[in-house]
């Protein structure tokens, strides 16, 4: 490959509206054609007195109902497969959701087609095969750390699979093997550079860095120029669910305005919460996507919860693929600390188990020294406790160790006075997040 | 049987005095009062003169609040009376959970109160190295 060419896939990338179009409805009709061979698609498509060969255009998909995690989670994960179990390659969970995990189910060819996706991803933004690519994400079942792994081989890149944390460790491998480019999550790219100062090392000028890919973690126009400020470099955006494969789903462009969402593999809808009904374009609605590509276990009209807007026209960097703006929110009540999903639920769930009633809490979510910092605030009431101070100790102790378990981060627990937490109108609210004020700068 | 009061506070400023606030406006007196404490909360034990109206009026006011029973042990106010008390105790193997102590009369008179999980033993054990065990109606109305 003449590493030279501006674009990683021209015979996709750039093709113009009607060709993509026309591209997503014979993918649309393979991809329905392909489901109707799943136990779980062909329940569901006669649930909903809909014929998959019945598809005319893109707009027919609004006949078949919206599906989301609870159907996921609710369901066998095998029941979905189109292929034989012995056809499944690797399998994928998603990060510390609430209850059971999500299972996706990946063949060889889903693997390729991922890691090709991602390679045009980071190929756009600048990575060639002479870069050296740190990638310190997590490896495992989570997504980011496999997927951006592959993209960059598939490259020529040389990879450096450091994983996550050990923060010293990191900045040394920059320096001895001479990193271009880094993948990270952007709130430890922050926290990272309390890392280097200690160290007495400056990423400007004593690391080779020029590009960031920052995931798996929304975050604003702000944190971004903070990164490309001091590390001296270019962030991109990076956007993704284990869902719909991993990262990658839609990345910026060097126009940097907004996410090409790949329509080629992907068929993106964006609707109301509330009616489910399409939104306007340029209107905010959450994102619905279709793989379009996925050969084991296909996903139809899958709600993200992702709140975002799409841009109108075509792209100065010459790609027809529709833009997405940053992740604005969600539309449930979902947040990530340091690249893990959480729900409320699961902090209930602890706390109703290590209690054995239930208790107002409050979960608070900041940033400390660049650093996410998580706190669950409990109310001891008459029922929790015998009066002692130990008792509340070991409480407080068992709470967190039970957290840790569940959502595989550690929070900050604090023992709050009855009444502390109440507010006297509306619905409870669980979550304060107070990152976005402090990176506000 | 004897009882005082533990109450969770935070560690804030402010919520001693809400706490004694609240003991004040139902005219409640304050025998003794001690507070073990964490890095962001404590328990404060407070014996009063009127354990069950403490009580009612700190849950009301929304204080995580109990009833605790102890044992008052009537002490000369000279010294090696504790070392005689913790000496019975500890022979017998019952473990003090915790403890606090007060003047009644000076040089004379002295009340020991201590926390353990069997009442009734250590009351046995206390009163059988020639100790009184004081009744709740005589601590109240000290």
């Amino acid at each position: 490959m003449h590493q030279d060419a501006e674009y990683w896939n021209p015979e996709f990338e750039l093709l113009d509206r009607e060709a993509i179009e026309t591209l997503q409805l014979q993918r649309l009709k393979e991809t329905l054609e392909r489901c109707d061979r799943s136990p779980f698609y062909k329940e569901w498509f006669q649930k909903a007195g809909f014929d998959p060969a019945s598809i005319a255009s893109l707009a027919d998909i609004a006949r078949l109902p919206l599906m989301d995690k609870a159907t996921l989670r609710n369901t066998d994960p095998t029941s979905f497969l189109t292929v034989g179990m012995e056809d499944i390659v690797r399998m994928h969970s998603s990060s510390g959701t609430s209850g059971q995990a999500t299972v996706i189910f990946h063949t060889a060819g889903d693997i390729n087609t991922w890691s090709n996706m991602v390679a045009r991803c980071i190929y756009m933004a600048g990575v060639r095969r002479s870069d050296v690519f740190q990638n310190m994400m997590g490896y495992g079942l989570f997504t980011g750390g496999l997927g951006l792994h592959y993209a960059a081989e598939r490259i020529g890149a040389m990879v450096i699979p450091a994983g996550s944390g050990n923060s010293k460790r990191q900045i040394q491998l920059m320096m001895e093997f001479n990193t271009t480019v880094i993948h990270i999550i952007p709130s430890y790219a922050l926290y990272l550079l309390e890392v280097f100062k200690e160290m007495g090392v400056d990423p400007r000028r004593d690391t080779h860095l020029r590009i960031a890919v920052l995931g798996a973690e929304p975050h604003t126009e702000g944190l971004r120029s903070r990164v490309q400020e001091a590390y001296g470099l270019e962030a991109f955006n990076c956007y993704g669910l284990s869902e719909m494969s991993g990262p990658g789903v839609a990345f910026e462009c060097p126009e940097k305005k907004g996410l090409h969402v790949w329509e080629d593999y992907y068929l993106l809808e964006v609707v109301d919460p509330v009616t489910m009904q399409t939104v306007e374009e340029g209107e905010e609605g959450e994102l619905v996507f279709t793989s379009l590509c996925r050969e084991g276990m296909p996903l139809l009209r899958y709600r993200t919860r992702d709140l975002a807007s799409t841009y109108a026209g075509d792209c100065a960097c010459g790609r027809s693929h529709r833009r997405i703006s940053r992740i604005k929110g969600r539309s449930d009540d979902m947040f990530i600390v340091k690249g893990v999903n959480i729900f409320p639920m699961q902090v209930e769930k602890i706390l109703l188990a290590a209690l054995g009633i239930g208790s107002n809490y409050r979960i608070i979510l900041d940033t400390i020294e660049s650093k996410d910092e998580m706190r669950v605030l409990v109310e001891v009431s008459g029922e929790m406790w015998h009066g002692e101070v130990n008792e509340l100790n070991r409480l407080k102790a068992g709470i967190a160790e039970e957290l840790r378990r569940e959502i595989l981060i550690s929070p900050v627990i604090e023992l709050v006075e009855p009444g502390s937490l109440s507010q006297t109108e509306g619905k409870a609210v669980r979550v304060t997040d107070k990152r976005n004020q402090a990176r506000r700068d | 049987m004897a009882q005082q009061i533990n109450v969770f506070a935070q560690n804030q400023p402010g919520r001693l005095e809400r706490l004694t606030q609240v003991l004040m406006e139902i005219g409640i007196n304050i025998r003794a009062i001690t507070i073990s404490g964490s890095e962001d909360y404590g328990v404060l034990k407070l014996l009063v003169d009127d354990p069950p109206k403490a009580f009612e009026a700190l849950q009301v006011e929304g204080f995580s609040a109990f009833m605790k029973d102890v044992v008052a042990v009537v002490m000369d106010d000279q010294p090696g009376g504790l070392f005689r008390v913790c000496r019975a105790l500890g022979e017998r193997g019952v473990n003090v959970e915790d403890a606090y102590g007060f003047v009644v009369k000076d040089r004379q008179t002295a009340i020991l109160v201590i926390e353990v999980e069997k009442i009734p033993e250590a009351e046995e054990i206390v009163t059988g190295a020639g100790f009184r065990i004081m009744s709740d109606e005589e601590l109240y109305s000290l």
